[in-house]
């Protein structure tokens, strides 16, 4: 039957915790079901004396556990130390697999054999999912681990390391140093890992430094009483069973996403993206009744804030009225706004006056309010300005504001009260098209691009809303600028968004055309056969068109279309365009002058042939996806390394930028540091939203990082890194004079002293966006080697370099 | 900024024509002025042209301090060393053009033959930064330097591993071998690096014509002269596990001898496009002395 309680929590991160810690406190009757030995799993896992960092500072903490900034050891002890007093009803090794509804309530079953019954569930299991486990018999013993802290701690061990990816990879080569180190790989290679790692062990493997059994699977574990060994384990390989003898069994097969458990609870997502969360309501009840969310799994990826929501939630289960703890935030938000009395009341207005925002819930459309910023912009000032690279996004709530397509600000467009705009620069990663300037009694919210992104990605109606206005600017302002709409209303309803992948045909040389994209993300490259090598011409991209010209004459594609990157493109129909142009002279003139340009440079293209060997090495290099790139021509360095002890130097002593590494073609080098990419891999998933991109494209990241590692991680250039402040150096002439300290551009580290680690912080190339003048390792060279430059160049650098 | 532009390029070789005009200026006015007397150092153009070379030298010397200040936003490093190397060069003339072309053996002609080391040692760095980069990139092959020390490292313990399967006398040739390859260290064997792979061929050779020596029971022993050769021996005879080791080896130690001949030349051009500021910079602060001396010495004895 199992024990009954009101409140049951799933998963003690700081979310589930604080729920739990609440519920104790008010006596309610509750148990906290946690998967790990310990409490708060992904906390433990940090790095050892991890600073954990408190943001957002404004928020206040609202949870009967403590928690402010400071060291992992201490924030663990404290909520240890909580939990016992309180006499919170934890119960460790406890993994929930499955909630199920029925009369009495939710059925909980655990993974142990334990059920609970419970009125209200509580979930905070977090987005770090639960580490797969062997799954066979044996797969709990104590000497099967599914970790590794420290490969020192263990010398002179037989140890088996099951898995194939960059975790078991490295474990097995830090314990053989001291141990007998066996691998077991289900397959017959290691065709997940890094370059590097593959390396490594595949030498490690030949030397016999380690043994590695291919294609083979463990059948069981079974804990031995007698002999030297503790472990005997039963594994199928190809030529039969084996036996293994060993101490110790490390098995890194990586982690579950929660979703498919989630799932299975009948919580539905709105979206397939791997980023989405579930919808919740704004006490985060979610779409079963009676079932919460808190914490990371409801989109709040902050520590305290899945405190606050999980003191939050048991209010809400125990039917009081809690004015939310952001709710300070918020208020402060509309301060200065004439006429909006109260948060409720600012929420109402919005979604009454903005359609786009009408379709989320009030918790969405707080949770939107609180990353945004509410803006009421004086007649005449600028809200941005065309060719920025800036990312957010503007709803206008009351006034208007007038879009300046053209620098003469001939051309307006004005758009009024319920309207948005901004979404050319957040779907594209480009500049900005055009400028905005505020009219009259403006009320604008900026959003910031990740929460736009995750709105859109979450509701599928703002998805549609967003696409739809989007495509129907991109065509006008591409296609009949001086112009309204109404003409290519055919045209708009003939068109629909079509992705891609790196590498993807759009067509072919040689086929019949019958469409044209016009592309909104990403880009493409132009390419010819020439002798049957394929010649790339041109590189287009994001926010021009291609594939016009079979449809103005030749009727045959001149060329193949690819895309650089990931890419999206407005399909248009291809006989609704040749209609609108057979409707509009002007239309026809237009295509015909950048057909004209475009066939020059295509063909001067085709005569510097080598050229465009060094375009396909960029763009093989990634390079497409760049807004500006680091490139050294190699026939002038000459490996002084001024460029990186410029960087270090005007960089709190780390260069960002390591010369040397990376590929080289026709002595053109690509050295890994920061291509300040059109939608930046590191942004992905940072918890404070710490990473932007500056007016001038420089994304940089500001000083509430937490230093959680995951931009390091999700950057495929590996141009991040963790780094701690060092202390001040010296000035020039001291050290010149006087010998004092660390030069310039030397290690300013005392390597008695190491920085502790445990503040470090991500630092990349933020351009000296604050130094002003351009960035400092190309300003540095002093050979002209160093270059920064953008992909639309591409095209003219290798023709400079013939 | 053109896309493509080197100390010699640099905004249209803008400064070479700053110093042709300058020295053009220079030879005009030492053409037109008439001194009583022989042209030198003592006449108003004299002085002109000493002060404008003195303060050149003390300008052309703060490049120095220029490159360290990273964050200097006045000027590119690649503007301030095309500028050097032109003003530099305009030198010759101004400093000639002032002396009236007179040299002696005194203390104001030692500062002229120190600046024109200085400059010529300049004029070989010019040639170092434009001939050797590319040379270095082709050498290199798309590794890194790290990397190929890494690989050696790792040749060494295989070549190792294999001799210890062969016989002593190998395993203790290639140990020798490996302590005494050094490649790196001062500036000398930056310039001239010392491999040892050879020796260690050698060795592994007489070993095998000793023992095909010993097998004959003739005393002849067969010419072996290359590695060919001296696989092409091994593999002619029956496949045990000592030729198989050897074998190996042999390979290992091919492959070590092509990636420490890499990384020697690797080494060794690095130090061409470095050794020679460590001529310019110290025989510059000698100029300055120098230079300091003999205005000292004209104003106060002459
Ligand atoms: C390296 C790193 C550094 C970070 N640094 C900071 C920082 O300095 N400051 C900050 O504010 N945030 C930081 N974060 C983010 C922060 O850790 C998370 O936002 C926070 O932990 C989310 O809390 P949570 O309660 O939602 O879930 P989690 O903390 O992820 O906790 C989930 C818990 O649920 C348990 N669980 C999962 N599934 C089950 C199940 N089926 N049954 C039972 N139990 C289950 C897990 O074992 C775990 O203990 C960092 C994140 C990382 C990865
Ligand atoms: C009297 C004349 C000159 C003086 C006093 C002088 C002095 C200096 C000094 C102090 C440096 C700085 C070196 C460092 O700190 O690393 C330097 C660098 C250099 N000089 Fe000169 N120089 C002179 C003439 C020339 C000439 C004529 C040339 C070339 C034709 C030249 C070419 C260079 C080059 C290429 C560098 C290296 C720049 C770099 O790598 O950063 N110099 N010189
Ligand atoms: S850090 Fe990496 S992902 Fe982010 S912008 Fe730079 S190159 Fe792109
Ligand atoms: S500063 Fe210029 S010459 Fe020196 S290492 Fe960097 S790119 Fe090469």
């Amino acid at each position: 039957m199992g024990e009954r309680v009101d409140i049951a929590v799933v998963g003690s991160g700081p979310g589930g915790l604080s729920a739990a810690a609440r519920a104790a406190e008010l006596g309610v009757s509750h148990v906290l079901l946690e998967a790990a030995p310990h409490l708060s799993n992904t906390i433990f896992r940090y790095q050892k004396g991890k600073h954990v960092m408190d943001e957002p500072g404004i928020l206040p903490l609202r949870s009967p556990l403590p928690f402010k900034a400071g060291s992992r050891e201490n924030i663990l002890r404290d909520w240890n130390a909580g939990v016992a007093t309180l006499k919170v009803d934890v119960r460790y090794g406890h993994e929930v697999t499955q909630v199920a509804r029925d009369a009495d309530g939710f059925r909980l079953q655990c993974a142990n054999g334990a059920t609970v019954v419970a009125k209200h569930v509580v979930l905070g299991i977090g987005m770090q999912g639960n580490l797969r486990k062997l799954g066979v018999t044996g797969e709990d013993l104590p000497t099967v681990q599914y970790q590794l802290d420290d490969p020192d701690a263990y010398v002179g061990e037989t140890i088996v390391v099951v898995g194939a990816g960059d975790a078991a990879i490295e474990n097995a080569l830090a314990l053989a140093k001291n141990n007998q180190v066996i691998v077991i790989n289900r397959r017959d290679e290691f065709a997940r890992a890094k370059e590097g790692n593959l390396r490594l062990i595949l030498r490690a493997i030949e030397e016999g430094t380690i043994q590695c059994l291919y294609n083979a699977a463990p059948e069981s574990v079974e804990e031995l009483r007698v002999g030297r060994k503790r472990l005997r384990m039963h594994v199928a390989t190809q030529n039969g069973k084996a036996q293994i003898l060993c101490d110790r069994v490390i098995a890194r097969l990586g982690a579950t996403a929660p979703r498919a458990f989630v799932e299975a609870c009948g919580v539905v997502f709105p979206s397939k993206d791997p980023n989405a969360v579930p919808a919740i309501s704004e006490k985060y009840e979610s779409n079963v009744p009676g079932l919460y969310i808190v914490g990371a799994l409801a989109g709040y990826p902050l520590i305290k804030q899945a405190m606050n929501q999980g003191y939050e939630v048991v209010e809400y289960i125990l039917g009081r009225a809690v004015e939310p703890a952001d709710e300070p935030l918020l208020k402060a938000k509309f301060r200065n706004v004439a006429g909006i009395t109260s948060v409720n009341a600012l929420l109402a207005r919005i979604q009454e006056r903005v359609p786009l925002l009408s379709k989320i819930t009030p918790l969405q459309l707080r949770e939107f309010l609180i990353d945004s910023e509410i803006r009421t912009p004086r007649p005449g000032d600028r809200i941005f300005e065309r060719n920025d690279y800036t990312n957010t996004f503007f709803s206008i709530v009351d006034g208007e504001v007038a879009v300046l397509v053209d620098d003469a600000g001939k051309q307006r467009i004005a758009l009024k009260a319920g309207e948005f705009f901004g979404e050319m620069g957040l779907i594209s990663g480009r500049r900005r098209s055009a400028s905005v300037v505020a009219q009259s009694n403006c009320l604008l919210i900026e959003t910031p691009r990740r929460s736009m992104n995750r709105l859109i990605q979450s509701v599928e109606a703002v998805k549609r809303e967003v696409d739809k206005v989007f495509i129907a600017r991109a065509l006008q302002s591409r296609f009949t600028p001086e112009s309204g709409i109404e003409k290519l209303k055919e045209m708009v309803e003939s068109a629909e968004i079509r992705q891609y992948k790196a590498g993807d045909v759009l067509f072919k040389e040689g086929e019949a055309g019958d469409c044209l994209h016009l592309v909104r993300r990403g880009s493409l490259t132009i390419s010819r056969d020439l002798g049957g090598k394929e010649v790339v011409l041109s590189y287009v991209p994001a926010g021009n068109y291609v594939g016009e010209m079979a449809l103005l004459g030749e009727s045959k594609r001149s060329a193949t279309a690819r895309a650089a990157i990931a890419t999206e493109t407005i399909r248009v129909d291809g006989e609704a365009f040749k209609r609108a142009v057979g409707r509009d002279p002007l239309l026809r003139l237009r295509l015909q002058a950048e057909y004209s340009t475009r066939t020059a440079a295509n063909l001067a293209m085709q005569q510097i042939g080598a050229g465009s060997d060094i375009v396909s090495f960029l763009l093989t290099q990634g390079a497409g996806e760049a807004t500006d790139i680091l490139l050294i021509d190699e026939s002038l360095c000459v490996r002084c390394d001024n460029c990186e002890k410029a960087c270090a130097e005007t960089h709190h002593g780390t260069s960002r930028l390591d010369r040397e590494a990376g590929p080289t073609f026709a002595n053109v080098h690509v050295p890994t540091s920061c291509r300040h990419c059109e939608h930046p891999h590191c942004m992905k998933d940072c918890p404070p939203d710490a990473i932007h991109r500056a007016p001038n494209g420089e994304v940089f990241i500001a000083d509430n990082c937490i230093g959680c590692g995951n931009c390091e991680r999700n950057c495929p250039y590996g141009v991040i890194h963790m780094a701690a402040k060092p202390p001040k150096k010296p000035g020039l002439l001291q050290w010149l004079m006087f010998g004092r300290g660390p030069g310039p551009g030397e290690s300013p580290y005392d390597p008695l002293k190491p920085p502790s680690p445990a503040e470090k912080k991500a630092v990349k190339c933020d351009m000296c966006k604050d130094l002003g003048g351009g960035p400092a390792c190309v300003r540095a060279c002093p050979t002209g080697a160093a270059l920064r430059i953008g992909p639309d160049e591409f095209i003219a650098y290798a023709q400079s370099r013939r | 900024m053109s896309m493509r532009d080197s100390m010699l390029s640099f905004a249209g070789a803008r400064y070479l024509w700053v110093a042709l005009v300058l020295v053009v200026a220079s030879v005009v006015a030492y053409l037109w002025h008439d001194p009583i007397g022989v042209p030198n150092g003592g006449t108003w153009l004299g002085y002109t042209l000493g002060t404008i070379g003195a303060l050149l030298i003390v300008w052309l010397m703060l490049l120095g301090i220029r490159k360290r200040r990273y964050g200097n936003r006045f000027g590119t490093m690649l503007g301030w060393a095309s500028a050097h190397v032109y003003l530099g060069t305009a030198l010759i003339a101004i400093a000639f053009l002032h002396s009236g072309f007179q040299v002696g053996l005194n203390i104001h002609t030692l500062a002229l033959v120190l600046m024109l080391l200085v400059i010529a040692s300049g004029m070989f760095g010019v040639f170092a930064y434009l001939r050797y980069p590319a040379l270095m990139t082709r050498n290199r092959d798309n590794t890194t330097r790290d990397a190929m020390l890494d690989e050696i490292v790792e040749l060494d313990q295989q070549a190792l591993a294999l001799a210890d399967a062969v016989d002593p006398k190998i395993h203790a040739a290639i140990l020798r071998s490996n302590e005494r390859t050094q490649l790196g260290g001062s500036a000398w064997r930056l310039l001239r690096p010392r491999e040892d792979t050879d020796s260690a061929i050698d060795q592994v050779r007489a070993f095998l014509e000793q023992k095909d020596a010993e097998k004959r029971k003739d005393g002849q022993t067969r010419d072996m002269p290359t590695m060919f050769a001296m696989v092409d021996f091994l593999s002619s005879r029956a496949a045990d596990s000592k030729n198989e080791a050897l074998r190996k080896l042999m390979d290992v130690l091919a492959r070590k001898k092509t990636v420490t001949t890499r990384l020697a030349r690797d080494l060794q051009l690095q130090a061409l496009m470095e050794v020679w500021l460590y001529v310019h910079v110290p025989l510059s602060f000698a100029l300055l002395g120098a230079l300091t001396a003999h205005i000292v010495s004209v104003f106060f004895y002459w």
